[in-house]
């Protein structure tokens, strides 16, 4: 199936994200695929700084601001409220940072899946809180360096893994996604759009500036991310069908941390134990995978 | 049609005939049987509404920020741990200009957990921008709502309207229920300025700089300044309508008294058994209740006590490091007049200790005997 990139714009130009960002490559992109239907909520993060001060908007769909923990319960307080108007066409997208999922924002993301609230929540994944600074949040990888994590002082806690936290919440559908990989992505939003109940994606954005890469090697760094198979795409339906839906060369893992100034401080000996733990990873990735072939689903998404 | 209802059962009757759309709510003692008796109304079609049962009191407010700025009336009800979770969303639905009405049931705020009445919980949210009515009854309640949900519509700021844990939340009295259609026509559908809108994409609360902030909190205050009068309007209406008023406060037998005292809550009506009684003894106070404390109602209030040389104010709350709230609100209502009473700042009942009609006695003969206070905090009640 050839997936198009559409050619409708709803992010426009002039927005103040730093040169070189993925995030509002991804927010362009998710909006392409989402169509004009739709209305975003973003709760404290970069994008909140990216779409623009009052009373500018780089946005052509509705848009509300909402404080730092509330992504989640404030798309499900929309789709409440559009669904008590007979509105049930519009799509509610909730987009988050790393930060406002992972930490701050999991108890209301966690409720609002269990009740299956109805809207699609992307998590634009930069490993830190960029937008205050680099700090480290707990998607921040393993012997990441951030401001809060120097050298002598790295974390030393493996990214907590949100994709099984969302799947331990059956709902009918998460996905792993890459700035680096728009026909991956859109279809996995059109996918999504046409299913109801809380949908997941993660989406893993890099931040030139956090990860200490050049403003032009986003793209390069992100797709480096996808082929040491650090960041697997794939996708989970109703948490217990899981997909890949890209298969990746699988080269070594320094080619992807030795891009990045935040991981320069890395011996060789840890190289080697982040190699070990994506390997370990990847392996129980293709079991879920091989689970779910077993019960007659390919192994590789269509 | 007359029940016989409990303060939190009126309260959901008023949100069911304010025909409200979207309900969000955690359970917290003593506010749970509203949620209760809501859910009940929701599944029985009496209430056409979607509850978002979420999992945080944070949550529940933030829910209802969303809903209220997609168009729908929207409601939520907690209780001091509850509204404290709440507050960082207290300032934002307030600061959205968003029409909301939340009911909070006084309760202490822990530790130790006490589930009893004071006015701690709400009092601690006076400056997040929220208008605050407290009731006296259970009557008072359910009317209040009705009468909540036209004022913000009017005003564009959230209410919070107040009752006493157990004394009013569990305590069932004989009420009036207005008749829905008559209630339709006093509050109409709500009809926002402003909506999400897929027809007029427009972003809502983004940023801002310091270019603009100061004005939008300037029109708050305009916002708030304006409340007084159209809440006087509304109950004036209502009265017509209902049959019932209340004013925004309510001086009871205050002529030719030598002292007034001031009460909130359930205070109010112990303390008017007293006065009455008082009184056949030749023993002249007057009352004011203060139902309205945001906005503080500073002229009404000046001019019930203009001219009274010493007025009690019951709090069922402390600041601590100052004094009884309602104390603090009434001195600095008078501080910049020539003519002013001397104020009596009295606490008791704290974590639901009983406020007796002995106890108001004893507060009464404080301020009829002495020419001044003693103390600046004048404790009743207090133990060892």
């Amino acid at each position: 199936m050839k997936i198009h990139i559409p050619k409708e714009e709803y992010m426009d130009p002039g927005h103040l994200a730093c040169s070189g960002c993925g995030s509002p490559l991804g927010l362009r992109l998710a909006l392409k695929a989402l169509g004009e239907k739709t209305m975003i909520v973003i709760p404290a993060s970069c994008m909140s700084v990216i779409v623009g001060p009052f009373p500018y908007s780089a946005l052509k769909v509705p848009s509300v601001h909402v404080a730092f923990a509330t992504a989640a319960c404030s798309a499900s307080g929309i789709r409440a409220s559009l669904d008590m108007q007979g509105d049930g066409e519009t799509t509610v997208v909730a987009w988050a940072g790393d930060g406002g999922t992972f930490d701050i924002g999991i108890q209301a993301l966690s409720g609002a899946a269990e009740r299956n609230d109805d809207f699609i929540y992307i998590c634009s994944d930069n490993e830190a809180y960029m937008n205050t600074g680099i700090q480290r949040s707990s998607a921040t990888p393993y012997l990441a360096w951030t401001t809060t994590t120097p050298v002598g002082n790295l974390k030393e806690r493996p990214k907590k893994d949100i994709m099984a936290i969302m799947a331990g919440h059956h709902i009918p559908y998460a996905a792993t996604a890459c700035v680096a990989y728009p026909e991956d992505f859109i279809r996995k939003l059109k996918k999504a759009k046409d299913m109801e109940g809380t949908r997941f994606i993660h989406l893993l954005s890099p931040c030139p500036p956090g990860w200490r890469i050049a403003s032009d090697e986003a793209i390069k760094v992100a797709r480096l991310a996808v082929e040491t198979k650090v960041f697997p795409l794939y996708e989970i339906e109703h948490g217990e069908i899981y997909m890949l839906t890209y298969q990746p060369r699988g080269i070594p893992v320094e080619e992807y941390l030795n891009q990045q100034g935040r991981f320069r401080h890395l011996t060789d000996e840890e190289m080697a134990t982040i190699q070990e733990n994506v390997d370990r990873e990847w392996n129980r990735l293709m079991e879920q995978c091989e689970g779910a072939t077993r019960r007659g689903v390919s192994r590789l998404a269509q | 049609m007359k029940r016989v209802l409990s303060g939190n059962k009126a309260v959901a009757y008023g949100v069911m005939l304010s025909r409200v759309q979207v309900i969000s709510a955690y359970p917290i003692t003593p506010q749970t049987t509203i949620v209760e008796e809501l859910s009940r109304f929701c599944a029985e079609g009496e209430l056409e509404a979607k509850f978002i049962k979420v999992e945080s009191e944070h949550s529940a407010m933030a829910s209802i920020i969303a809903s209220s700025v997609t168009g729908s009336r929207s409601f939520t009800a907690t209780s001091s741990q509850g509204l404290a979770l709440m507050h960082e969303m207290l300032h934002w639905a307030a600061g959205a200009r968003l029409p909301l009405v939340m009911v909070n049931v006084n309760r202490a705020l822990g530790p130790g957990w006490n589930i009893w009445t004071d006015q701690g919980d709400s009092l601690s949210q006076r400056d997040t921008g929220w208008i605050q009515l407290y009731c006296e009854d259970n009557q008072e309640v359910l009317d209040t709502i009705i009468q909540a949900f036209k004022i913000a519509e009017t005003v564009y700021l959230p209410i919070m309207v107040v009752l006493d844990a157990f004394f009013l939340s569990h305590t069932s009295e004989v009420i009036e229920i207005p008749d829905r259609e008559e209630v339709d026509r006093f509050l109409p559908r709500f009809e926002p300025q402003y909506r999400l809108n897929l027809k007029e994409p427009q972003a809502y609360f983004g940023l801002c700089s310091p270019d603009y902030y100061m004005e939008f909190r300037y029109k708050m205050q305009r916002g708030m300044e304006e409340t007084v009068e159209v809440a006087k309007r509304v109950d004036e209406e209502f009265g017509r309508q209902f049959g019932r008023t209340y004013g925004i406060v309510e001086p009871y037998r205050c002529e030719d008294a030598d002292v007034v005292m001031v009460t909130s809550g359930t205070v109010t009506s112990t303390s008017r058994v007293v006065i009455d009684r008082l009184w056949e003894d030749g023993i002249k106070v007057g009352l004011l209740k203060v139902k309205m404390f945001r906005p503080f109602p500073m002229e009404e209030i000046k001019g019930v006590l203009k001219g009274v040389e010493k007025v009690g104010v019951i709090d069922r709350n402390i600041s601590f490091g100052h004094g009884g709230i309602f104390a603090q609100e009434i001195r600095s209502t008078f501080c910049n007049e020539d003519e002013r009473p001397m104020v009596f700042g009295f606490v008791m009942g704290l974590g639901g200790r009983d406020v007796t009609p002995e106890v108001i006695e004893e507060a009464i003969h404080v301020t009829l005997d002495n020419s001044r206070p003693k103390e600046e905090i004048l404790w009743i009640g207090l133990k060892g």
